[in-house]
């Protein structure tokens, strides 16, 4: 698509046979922010989603970042109530939803009020009108309407009755005035749609199938649909479209994904990949609940989920499906991990497997529940009683859910020990293009359960604190074996032997051996990106930081300058040769969306002046905020 | 326990499966020795704890099961130590949660005979939100709660099931919380099996063991147990003949409530509750005849064991039958999976997906075969 002429070609028919095809511009871009945003109830997320997988599917790169309140529905047109779902698509390989958009949809101006300080100066601005009405522009405290002063002088602005437009639309079908404006995200939605030349069908299928149910449902709101993408076309007030080409990813095959759904599908591979049964014990928490909603549709995979009475519980019945011989898994956010930490530290002393998925939100207590942060880390390093060191896996996107998962697992089955992963509330509802990976190529997790008595002095006894050599993992012995009958508990247990003991000496030695397995966890070297191999400063992160980091390291050597960036997926252990590399730079940055935790960690273990660049606004970092950053500690100007 | 009046049998539901039918069984001939670890059992001398693993161990092997499928797990305190002096599988876990692990393992795993041991601290206190949630979700499990009215390992606070104004280490002046009736409690919380026996009494505590071991889903039974060290002698109005004659007061399904020497005395109706009754001043057909069954029955029954102990009611005061939880979770697994399952690279890969090769878009499947 290329020339106006190829874009009249491709119009659906529908739209041929409107019969006011107008010419307008075509730019090609690169890369293109949408933030959509509206009322919690006007469907924001739905549409961003929906223009999401148009985007997917056409081959765009993509990374999105959606922002809801933690109130199910705040008063209707208030500040609170602001629900918004920025989307970023390019032609090439990006890393972050972008810091700010280039084109806002206000559906309100609740949502014009709180996004509007993002637009830069110049950027498009496309404004629900009906819904500025002298009361809620009070709401929001205007003293005026912006659509008539000229307080948006400085973008382009385009005003649009989308309620009004869209209820004209739907008179034929009889709905009432209220169902019919109801549709109007879906208006937005056309609108955009034919902004940026995507198709019409893939939507029409969605619709149709989201609302099989009520197919008058589905038919209105894609009439609604149209509607707006014929606004688009007929109206003068839109004299250019965008054209973002397909991203030129490495080959394979794609599909659109969040962090939360990796995570899940990760497990369901785990489950697979070393063939036991997947024991989900949990309860409901933001943002963590997702993944069980959707462990609990694979059941077909042999995965149990079992929605318990609180996090302790749910923890408690994992850990009692491992001891059976299950791949425990638990889910849940900070305040949970909180609940489950004494259970964590059973896990620690009986030495089984078992998985721990923290998808972290704003603390502390409840905090911010549907916003971002990564300051668990410490509680998931130390946050036990006693010395229960507890291995930690952090994906740094949301694809990378999925092998932070099966890596969790293949640690705790291996080592049979208490993993966490760490994800965080970007990631979770974070989404992305995924190069499928061939399930063939994922590794074999088999295990062997003990099956024979392994006492060393021939009493044909079973030892179940036997260690292996390797790895000092014990035997996984699971109830029904015979001659294996064993009793494990919280008590110090006699090396070997496993019998409770409270000898000095034993006590000392085994939380040795304990702490050894933990630090012998084979974790991959981390690697550095240093394209010149010059640079002084390296800026190290972990999580969900990497997007951002990343994209401020491109503008920094766009700018000429020299930084290393290296990201960490494996906080504990540590890679075997994080020391070496941290030795190689001058200077080290740390940004963290905590007060330095992990800059704590490498201060204690390395004694490096690792500077710590911190936020916590339950946002993720801007890339300019961070080339800042970088820009400065290049120059010699680090962070305090 | 003699009748003075005819019996109206009322037959309990049979349930399609038992307890333990899902448990591999054994030809062996077991005895209670095979049933003892070789862990010292280090209670007190005297504690209740030891007359309570003499009839585990004794009655074990009239279960015939492989003893491998057998599983122990306990919270803490003294009670909890149980798991350890039983040669089956065992976990000593955590304060209160016996009842969650179990959960987790009987789920996963309908081969094993699960049972959950732990003290009325573990059980009522800490854990009292774990025991009636598995009750309620009518796990397959069997929870043997030893109440000794006390916190026996932590050495001697009031418990959730002391007296009022029990005089403790943490309560010099006498405690001031009204105590938790378990049996009452238990009930509330819809448990399909519901009983209690004494710790000295072997044969009253096996009679209901034996039918807690049959009963599919949760059992709980109460065990009243002596801690002669921090609560000596706290049920021994209810072993002293002289004084246990007007107290115990034993049930059976389907046989009309009578107790003391003879049958002198009998459960009637009083309100909606029930009251004691000297026999001979009671027609026969007044004479309540117990009904596992009935739920206001079992409650009222639960009622009769007041916290001083003028009544105790032993024996199966409640047993119906309804679906476990476990059951019904593994059925909804094997429906899954008998309806096709899935396979793993269709599910990760979902329905919409596009294809790069040479850095290009070769176009995108779509969903259910939408081309786009
Ligand atoms: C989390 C936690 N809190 C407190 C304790 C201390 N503690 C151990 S056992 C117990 C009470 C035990 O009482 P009970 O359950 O009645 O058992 P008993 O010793 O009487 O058999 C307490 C408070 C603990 N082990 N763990
Ligand atoms: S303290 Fe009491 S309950 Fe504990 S072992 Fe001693 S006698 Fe038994
Ligand atoms: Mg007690």
């Amino acid at each position: 698509m290329s020339t106006d002429t190829e874009v009249g070609a491709e119009l659906p028919d529908h739209l041929v046979a409107h019969g006011e095809i107008r010419q307008t511009e075509v730019k090609q871009t690169h890369r293109v922010v949408i933030r959509f945003a509206g009322d919690s109830g006007d469907g924001m997320q739905l549409t961003g989603d929906r223009f999401t997988s148009e985007a997917a599917a056409f081959g765009n790169d993509l990374a999105t970042l959606p922002n809801f309140p933690a109130e199910i529905r705040a008063p209707a047109g208030t500040l609170p109530g602001v629900s918004s779902f920025q989307l970023h698509f390019a032609d090439y390989d990006i890393l972050t939803p972008g810091d700010r958009p280039d084109v806002l949809v206000a559906m309100n101006p609740a949502a014009l009020k709180s996004n509007l300080p993002d637009l830069p100066h110049g950027g498009v601005l496309i404004v629900n009108t009906d819904e500025f009405t002298k009361r809620n522009l009070g709401k929001v405290g205007y003293d005026s309407n912006p659509l008539e002063d000229d307080s948006l002088a400085p973008y382009q602005v385009h005003q649009v009755a989308m309620a009004t437009l869209t209820r004209t639309a739907l008179e034929p079908t009889g709905m009432s005035k209220k169902d019919a404006e109801r549709a109007k995200n879906m208006f937005a939605l056309g609108l955009l749609s034919w902004m940026y030349h995507r198709g019409t069908e893939g939507t029409e299928a969605f619709l149709r199938e989201k609302f099989a149910k009520k197919p008058e449902l589905a038919e209105a709101n894609i009439l609604a649909f149209r509607t707006g993408w014929n606004y688009g076309e007929t109206t003068e007030s839109f004299a250019v479209t965008y054209e973002v080409a397909p991203a030129a990813l490495p080959g394979g095959t794609y599909r659109q994904i969040t962090g939360n759904l990796a995570l899940a599908y990760g497990v369901v591979a785990a489950g697979q990949l070393s063939e036991l049964p997947v024991f989900l014990g949990t309860y409901p928490i933001t943002p963590a609940s997702d993944v069980l909603h959707e462990l609990s549709k694979h059941k077909g995979m042999g995965v149990t989920t079992f929605q318990a009475e609180d996090e302790i519980a749910g923890i408690g019945a994992a850990l009692g499906a491992s001891f059976g011989g299950a791949l425990g898994v638990t889910s849940t956010s900070g305040p949970g991990v909180a609940l489950k930490s004494e259970t964590i530290g059973l896990a620690v002393a009986l030495e089984l497997p078992l998985l721990i998925l923290d998808v972290q939100r704003g603390g502390p207590s409840t905090g911010l529940p549907t916003k971002t942060e990564q300051a668990d880390l410490l509680q998931a390093m130390f946050g036990r009683n006693g010395e229960a060191p507890v291995p930690i896996v952090a994906p740094a996107s949301p694809s990378e859910c999925f092998d932070a998962a099966i890596q969790a697992a293949r640690i705790a089955l291996t080592y049979r020990t208490p993993v966490f992963v760490l994800s965080d509330g970007s990631i979770a509802n974070g989404s992305e293009p995924w190069n499928v990976p061939d399930v063939e190529s994922l590794p074999d997790m088999s295990v062997e359960f003990a099956t024979e008595a392994n006492a060393p002095d021939g009493s044909g006894e079973f030892w179940p604190y036997l260690r292996d050599d390797d790895t000092l993992a014990r035997p996984w012995a699971v109830p029904g074996t015979p001659g294996l009958e064993h009793r494990i508990g919280g008590l110090e247990k006699a090396d070997g032997r496993g019998s409770i003991s409270y000898d000095p000496d034993n006590h000392d030695r085994m939380v040795r051996l304990r702490r050894a397995k933990i630090d012998g966890i084979e974790v991959p070297d981390i690697t550095v990106d240093d394209p010149s191999g010059e640079a002084e400063v390296l800026v190290l992160g972990w999580g969900s930081t990497f997007g951002p980091i990343g994209a401020a390291c491109r503008r920094v050597r766009a700018a000429g300058l020299q930084v290393a960036q290296a990201h960490l997926r494996n906080l504990n252990p540590l890679p075997d040769n994080l020391g070496e590399v941290l030795g190689r730079y001058r200077r080290v940055v740390v940004p963290e969306m905590n007060l330095g935790q992990l800059a704590m960690l490498l201060r204690a273990k390395y004694l490096v002046d690792a500077r710590s660049y911190t936020k916590v606004a339950g946002l993720p970092f801007g890339a300019e905020e961070l080339a800042g950053v970088l820009t400065d500690a290049v120059k010699g100007d680090l962070p305090a | 326990m003699t009748s003075t009046v005819p019996s109206r049998a009322v037959d309990l539901p049979s349930p399609k499966l038992g307890g333990l039918d899902l448990v591999p069984t054994t030809d062996e001939t077991q005895k209670a020795k095979d049933f003892s670890s070789d862990q010292e059992v280090r209670w007190c001398p005297g504690c209740g704890d030891y007359a309570v693993l003499a009839s585990v161990r004794s009655f074990l092997p009239e279960l015939g099961l492989k003893r491998e499928n057998i599983v122990f797990v306990s919270g803490i305190g003294c009670s909890s130590r149980f798991p350890y002096y039983l040669d089956t599988y065992g976990m000593h876990s955590i304060h209160g949660r016996a009842p969650a692990i179990a959960t987790g393992l009987a789920v996963t795993r309908p081969d094993l005979s699960v049972w959950v041991v732990t003290g009325d601290g573990d059980a009522l206190s800490i854990g009292g939100n774990h025991l009636i949630h598995a009750l309620r979700r009518n796990m397959n499990i069997t929870i043997l709660l030893f109440n000794n009215r006390i916190y026996g390992l932590t050495k001697g606070q009031y418990s959730p099931t002391s007296e009022v104004g029990k005089v403790t280490k943490s309560t010099p002046m006498g405690s001031l919380d009204a105590p938790f009736n378990p049996v009452s409690l238990a009930l509330g919380a819809e448990a399909t099996f519901v009983g209690r026996a004494l710790d000295s009494d072997r044969k009253g505590l096996t009679e209901v063991l034996r039918q807690a071991a049959a009963h599919r889903g949760a059992s709980l039974v109460e065990i009243f147990q002596d801690c002669p060290i921090f609560n000596d002698g706290s049920f021994d109005v209810l072993r002293k003949p002289d004084q246990s004659e007007s107290r115990v007061i034993t049930v059976r399904h389907g046989e009309p409530i009578t107790f003391g020497n003879e049958g002198r005395h009998a459960v009637v109706r009083k309100g909606f509750g029930l009251a004691v009754a000297p026999t001979a001043e009671v027609a026969p057909e007044d004479v309540v005849v117990h009904d596992a069954t009935d739920l206001e029955l079992s409650f009222a029954l639960s009622r009769l064991s007041d916290q001083a102990l003028e009544h105790a009611v032993f024996g199966v005061l409640r047993q119906v039958v309804r679906p476990t939880y476990d059951d019904l979770a593994r059925d909804q697994v094997q429906r899954a999976v008998d309806g096709g399952g899935a396979d793993l690279l269709e599910l990760v890969q979902g329905r919409d997906t596009w294809t790069v090769r040479d850095g290009a878009v070769l176009g995108a499947v779509g969903r259910e075969g939408v081309s786009r």
